[in-house]
């Protein structure tokens, strides 16, 4: 029913409705399915959809003389609900390009749909690293992070500070556990020893039960292997358990401005995490932060919604230069072979197996008197250079690189 | 110290106490809904909402009026109940004859409109909102870390459960109450303002939800749809402590927490079903619920 209700509005929003035609005849659909309402909704949600308009109308799609129509719809993290909305969408709407979709399970099942189909998945929105992995396809990009990465970044650099022993608080499906396997291995590599984990059911609302048994294994690091509301309420409730005082540090291994600023600093502040972007780093960054919190309700843009820009404006220049849309390999493979440069991702390249290229930062949660306004949260500790920041091509296990 | 599966029994009475606290909010909620059903026979749907309407009052309170977290637990159940009592007399009153099936729907409509709009204006992530400086800090009990707020809301609630019982089971207002839900007409003919008494009950109700609310603003993120995670869990707890029964809510409620609570160390990943596993068996043994007076 909430679905029901949801899609309509988004159709009346964005006035879709019947079929329409395809690029051939003048149309480019893009389809932007996430979480409108539920615990991911602030870090993709409706903002994703704003920064789809936003490449489109810096693309300057009308006055190269495409058309391009945007729908949107939610797909409350279930991966049924997702598949449906997305062959309703390929099928009868008509949609050529599905893009964002948070919650790994979700975009795991549309990965699949989209293959069959041969039309274009554009990934921002989803961490677990097995898209580019075991289950990578020649119709899927993986844009802006993944459950790699972000091992990469923050365990490595907790590692080598000495929280050489963890215990991983993990969100019960696809992405967590993508999440804590890619992390345990990096600790494992650096050195570092897993004493335990525990797994919560998702979304959660009380994790004191689990923090403790946390607590009572002793573990330097307690690693979250969890996100957005979760993640929140984990941190919390951490600090009120007295973990912090007690010793332990908390790593959060996906942590989004929209957490941090739900959490408030006094209580967020020290955290370490790695994302891809970050809207307070150059001049472009924050007039397109600025122009998107106009559109967003005040809300700044995540690292999602910035790669959900990005994607966007990749996938119109190589389908303009294609001239086609119909052909979803030919598209991905064109996007594989031009070099991307955009101005919020500056320039970078799309691998083989999906996996799209840039630099990540180590971000560190500014102290409360550090912050100059509402949305000032991070400080940059370290840039983790392109080449370093993503799971070497052949460790991957993608088909498509391995044969 | 003994260890059972595996578990130290330290570990193990810290758990339990945790599973008490989740269970003092479950006892809370489930108690408005049981008071609500009990004399009006709605299924009070917006109580999710209602308890999120709480928390977020606690919230407004602090940002726009400079009061706190004592203020708020006076005040958020006040305002929230006034709502309530404005719900019921635009809406519910005309539903009381009528089937559940009327009330249900109009009251999950109302959630559902409730919830959309916070999220229109506040966003999903939430907003901060920190434990009250005077319940700061914590009690080391040996076998656990007790933070100072979790204790406060494990005596508050239980105190608040029992003198609502109190008063509805064993006072002259609580039996006037009762007969009313029973035979109206009756009532109303020995001078006692029936609607009146069931419009306040409502705003009661309601007001129960948003004094949980409140306190659960500082230990969960305060998010729109932090009541729509906990109310299927609730109504979980109401059916089988048995419709309308006063104390089987609080006792299911707390019961239920500690059954959780134990779950979450012995086979995390099922915590969110257990209770609707238990549901499922009491239903097919006593269908009116444990306490439930049997249809």
């Amino acid at each position: 029913m909430k679905r029901l209700i949801s899609l309509a509005a988004l159709a009346a929003i964005f006035g879709c409705g019947s079929a329409q035609a395809q690029y051939t005849d003048g149309t480019i659909k893009i389809g932007v399915m996430n979480d409108m309402s539920g615990l991911y909704a602030d870090l993709t949600g409706p903002g994703s959809v704003v920064a789809a308009r936003m490449a489109v109308e810096d693309f300057g799609a009308a006055a190269k003389g495409l058309k391009v129509e945007i729908v949107g719809a939610d797909h409350q993290n279930k991966p049924d609900v997702g598949s449906n909305i997305v062959r309703t969408w390929i099928d009868v709407d008509k949609v050529d390009v599905i893009v964002d979709v948070p919650t790994s399970s979700v975009a795991l099942a549309v990965s699949e749909i989209v293959k069959d189909k041969n039309k274009v998945f554009l990934v921002s929105g989803a961490a677990a690293s097995d898209l580019t992995g075991p289950k990578c396809t020649p119709n899927t990009i993986h844009w802006t992070y993944d459950t790699w990465a972000l091992a990469n970044g923050t365990g490595k650099a907790i590692v080598q500070t000495g929280g050489d022993t963890w215990f991983f608080l993990t969100a019960d499906y696809a992405f967590g556990h993508a999440l804590e396997r890619d992390t345990a291995a990096v600790v494992e590599k650096n050195g570092g020893k897993v004493l335990g984990k525990v797994r919560h059911p998702f979304p959660g609302t009380d994790f004191s039960s689990f923090l403790l048994q946390a607590q009572s294994s002793k573990a330097k690091i307690i690693g979250l292997a969890n996100a957005g509301g979760d993640t929140i309420n984990s941190i919390k409730q951490a600090s009120e358990f007295g973990i912090v005082k007690g010793g332990q540090k908390l790593a959060g291994l996906l942590v989004f401005i929209s957490d941090v600023k739900a959490l408030g600093l006094p209580t967020a502040q020290g955290l370490i995490f790695t994302e891809a972007w970050y809207w307070d780093t150059n001049d472009v960054n924050r007039e397109f932060a600025k122009k998107f919190a106009a559109q967003n309700k005040g809300i700044y843009p995540s690292m999602i919604h910035a790669g959900v820009y990005s994607a966007v404006t990749h996938y119109l220049k190589a389908v303009s230069e294609l001239k086609s849309d119909g052909d979803g390999k030919a598209v991905v493979a064109k996007m594989k072979e031009t070099p991307t440069d955009d101005k919020l991702f500056g320039k970078g390249t799309v691998r083989a197996d999906g996996r799209k290229i840039h630099d990540m930062y180590l971000f560190e949660v500014k102290k409360p008197e550090e912050s100059k306004q509402p949305w000032d949260l991070y400080k940059l500790r370290a840039t983790i250079p392109a080449a370093e920041a993503f799971r070497p091509l052949k460790e991957g296990g993608c088909p498509l690189v391995t044969g | 110290m003994f260890e059972l599966f595996g578990i130290s029994s330290q570990a193990l009475f810290g758990q339990l106490l945790i599973g008490l606290i989740n269970g003092s909010f479950y006892a809370l909620l489930s108690l408005g809904l049981a008071v609500i059903f009990g004399m009006l026979n709605i299924i009070n749907f917006t109580h999710g909402a209602q308890y999120m309407l709480g928390a977020f009052a606690a919230y407004f309170l602090l940002q726009y009026a400079g009061l706190g977290y004592w203020w708020a637990i006076v005040l958020a159940p006040l305002i929230v109940g006034t709502i309530g009592i404005i719900i019921e007399r635009l809406f519910l009153q005309w539903l009381y004859k009528l089937d559940h099936l009327y009330g249900l729907l109009l009251t999950f409509g109302l959630a559902l409109i409730l919830e959309g709009t916070f999220r229109n204006f506040f966003g999903s992530s939430g907003q901060p909102y920190s434990v009250p400086p005077a319940l700061q800090g914590g009690q080391n009990l040996g076998f656990m870390f007790l933070p100072n707020y979790r204790a406060w809301v494990v005596v508050f609630s239980l105190a608040v459960c029992l003198t609502t019982w109190f008063v509805i089971e064993r006072t002259k207002l609580g039996s006037y109450l009762r007969a009313a839900t029973e035979n109206p007409t009756l009532v109303r003919a020995f001078g006692i303002n029936v609607p009146r008494m069931i419009t306040l009950t409502y705003g009661f109700g309601v007001a129960l939800a948003a004094l949980a609310g409140v306190m659960a603003a500082p230990v969960y993120n305060v998010s729109p749809q932090m009541g729509a995670n906990l109310i299927i869990v609730v109504f979980a707890v109401v059916v089988i402590g048995g419709m309308g029964s006063i104390m089987g809510a609080i006792l299911t409620g707390f019961g239920l927490g500690l059954i959780e609570g134990l779950t979450k160390v012995f086979f995390p990943e099922a915590s969110n079903t257990v209770i609707f596993i238990i549901m499922a068996i009491v239903l097919l043994i006593r269908p009116a619920g444990l306490f439930g007076r049997g249809a």
